[in-house]
C-alpha cells in the first residue's frame, strides 16, 4: 500500500495538466471580473459610505458637544453677568432708597421746623393782637370806669376851677 | 452547559458499551466477512471506473492489483484525490465529461474543472444576491442575514488583510484579494461535501492562482517604483560588488513566494483528505467494525472538523500572503526586514 502510494504521489499528484491550468485561469478571471462588477463594487462602496457616515456622525457629535459646551459657557457667563447686574441694581436701589429716605426725612424735619416757627410766629402775632385787643379793652374799661368814677365824683365848681387854672397855666406857659 | 456535556458523554459511553460486544459477535460471523468483501468489490468497481479514465498511474495500480484480486487502499485514496474526467455519483452511476483538444493541447473538462465551475456559480449566485442588497442600501440600514455574514468576511479581508498589509492604495487590490479568498474558500468547502472534489487540492489550480498573485505583485511593484526603482529593489540596496550575489537571490525570491503559496495550499488541502480517507481505510484493511467505530469514524470526524477550520485558514493564509507580497512589493522602505519576517511563514 505504501509503495503504491509513493508511486502514485510521484506519478500524478504533481503532474502538470495544461487543460486544468487553462480552465482555472479562464474561470478565475471571469469570476473576478463579474464579481468586481456585481459584488465588490457595491459592497465596498457601501462599506466606505458607511464608514464615512459613521465618521461624519462622530464628527458631528463632537461638533455638537463643542457647540453645546460653548453655549453652556456663554449661558453661565450671561447668568453671572445677570447676577452681577441684579446685585448692582439692588444695591443701587438700596442706596437710592436710603438717600431718598434721608432726603425725605430731612425735608420733613425742615418743613416741621418751618411750620413750628411759623406757628410760633403766628402764636406770637395772635398773642400780640390779643394783647392789643386786651389792652384796648382794658383801656376802654378803664376809661369807662374812670368815666363812671369821674361822673360820680365830678363837681362843677371844682372842675371849673381846675379848668380855669389849667387854662391859666396854658396861657402862662405859652408866654 | 457542562452538565449537558457530561450527560452526552455518559450516553455515548452507554451506546459504545452496547455496541462493542455486538460488533465482536457480528465480526465473528461469516456474514461480516461477506459484507466486507462486497464492500471491497464495490471499491474495486470504483477503481475500475477510475482506471478506465486516463491517469497512467492509476493504470499501473490497476495492473498491480489484478494478480492479488483485491483493491489497494492507496489506489482508492489517490483516485479520490486526483483529477479525472468522470464525475462519479457512486450509487447512481457517473457522468463522463467531454474531452476537448485544441491545437494539440488537451483542455478537456475534468472533475476539478467542474468543481471550479460549481464554485464559480455558487460565488456568482451568493454575491449577486449580496451585491444586489447593497445596491439599494443606504448607510442608515444595517445588513441582515447572508449580506451580514458576507460583510463580516469582506470587512475582515478589507481591513485586517488588505489595509494592514498593503497600506496606502490597498483599494486597487481589494477585488483580486476578495475574489481569491472566496474562490479558495468555496473550493475548500465544496471538497468537504459528499460527491465534491477539492479543486484546490490540485497543484495545477493552486499554481494558477499563485501565478495570478505573482503577476499582481510584479505589476504593483512596477507601478509603485517604476522600472528603475524595480531594478534597484533587486539589488536590495547593497554595495555594487555584492550585486552578483544579491540580484540572483532576489530574483529567486520573487519566484519562491508564489511557489510557496502553490505548495502550501495544495499540500494542506490534499493532506487533510488523505488523512480522512486513510482513517476510513484502516477499518477496511483490518476488516474490523471495532476499529471502524472506535478509531476510523471518530478520528475521521475530528479531522473533518479540522479540515473545516483549515478550509478557512488556508483561504485566509493565501489571501494574507498575497496581500503581504503586494505590500512588500509596493513598500518604499524596510522591505528587507519584512521579507525576512514573511519568509518564516
Amino acid at each position: 500500500m505504501l509503495t503504491s502510494g509513493i508511486i502514485l504521489l510521484a506519478g500524478s499528484l504533481l503532474s502538470p495538466n495544461p487543460g486544468l491550468i487553462f480552465w482555472t485561469a479562464v474561470t478565475f478571471v471571469i469570476v473576478l471580473l463579474i464579481l468586481k462588477k456585481i459584488a465588490w463594487g457595491p459592497i465596498l462602496t457601501a462599506l466606505e459610505e458607511r464608514e464615512k457616515g459613521i465618521q461624519s456622525s462622530i464628527d458631528r457629535a463632537h461638533q455638537a458637544k463643542d457647540e453645546s459646551e460653548a453655549i453652556l459657557r456663554k449661558n453661565r457667563e450671561l447668568l453671572a453677568k445677570a447676577d452681577a447686574e441684579s446685585d448692582r441694581i439692588i444695591r443701587e436701589g438700596k442706596d437710592y432708597s436710603e438717600k431718598l429716605r434721608a432726603d425725605i426725612a430731612e425735608k420733613a424735619q425742615a418743613e416741621a421746623k418751618k411750620m413750628i416757627t411759623s406757628a410760633k410766629e403766628e402764636i406770637e402775632q395772635e398773642k400780640r393782637r390779643a394783647l392789643d385787643v386786651l389792652r384796648n379793652e382794658v383801656a376802654d374799661l378803664a376809661v369807662k370806669g374812670a368815666e363812671k368814677i369821674i361822673k360820680s365824683a365830678l363837681d362843677a365848681d371844682i372842675q371849673k376851677k381846675i379848668v380855669d387854672s389849667m387854662i391859666q397855666d396854658l396861657s402862662t406857659k405859652r408866654n | 452547559m457542562k452538565r449537558v456535556n457530561i450527560i452526552q458523554a455518559n450516553s455515548l459511553l452507554k451506546v459504545i458499551a452496547i455496541l462493542v460486544p455486538l460488533l465482536f459477535n457480528v465480526n465473528g460471523l461469516a456474514f461480516a466477512s461477506s459484507e466486507q468483501s462486497s464492500g471491497v468489490t464495490k471499491n474495486s468497481s470504483v477503481a475500475v471506473a477510475a482506471t478506465a479514465v486516463s491517469a497512467p498511474a492509476a493504470e499501473v495500480a490497476h495492473g498491480a492489483e489484478a494478480p492479488e484480486g483485491e483493491e489497494k487502499a492507496g489506489d482508492v485514496i489517490m483516485h479520490h484525490i486526483l483529477d479525472n474526467s468522470t464525475f462519479a455519483f457512486e450509487p447512481f452511476g457517473s457522468v463522463n465529461l467531454p474531452k476537448i483538444v485544441v491545437g494539440g493541447y488537451d483542455i478537456s473538462v475534468t472533475k476539478h474543472v467542474v468543481m471550479l465551475w460549481v464554485v464559480s456559480a455558487l460565488l456568482l449566485i451568493v454575491f449577486s444576491v449580496v451585491g444586489g442588497k447593497y445596491k439599494n442600501m443606504t448607510p442608515r440600514h444595517a445588513p441582515k442575514g447572508l449580506a451580514n455574514a458576507m460583510e463580516a468576511l469582506v470587512e475582515f479581508i478589507r481591513l485586517d488583510v488588505a489595509k494592514s498589509n498593503i497600506g496606502h492604495g490597498y483599494e486597487k487590490h481589494l477585488p483580486y484579494l476578495l475574489t481569491v479568498f472566496f474562490f479558495i474558500l468555496f473550493c475548500n468547502l465544496l471538497g468537504l461535501i459528499p460527491y465534491g472534489a477539492t479543486a484546490t487540492g490540485n497543484v495545477n489550480v493552486t499554481l494558477t492562482l499563485s501565478v495570478f498573485t505573482f503577476f499582481v505583485t510584479q505589476i504593483a511593484a512596477f507601478k509603485a517604483h517604476g522600472v528603475k526603482g524595480y531594478l534597484q529593489h533587486l539589488t536590495a540596496g547593497t554595495h555594487w560588488s555584492l550585486w552578483i550575489i544579491m540580484v540572483p537571490i532576489e530574483i529567486i525570491g520573487q519566484f519562491t513566494k508564489p511557489f510557496a503559496l502553490t505548495v502550501r495550499l495544495f499540500a494542506n488541502m490534499t493532506a487533510g483528505h488523505i488523512i480522512i480517507l486513510s482513517l476510513i481505510f484502516i477499518s477496511f484493511i483490518l476488516k474490523s467494525y471495532i476499529v471502524a467505530v472506535a478509531v476510523s469514524v471518530p478520528f475521521a470526524i475530528f479531522i473533518y472538523l479540522l479540515e473545516l477550520f483549515v478550509a478557512f485558514l488556508q483561504a485566509f493564509v493565501f489571501t494574507m500572503l498575497s496581500a503581504l507580497f503586494i505590500g512588500l512589493a509596493t513598500a518604499h522602505e524596510g522591505h528587507d526586514e519584512a521579507a525576512a519576517g514573511a519568509a518564516h511563514h
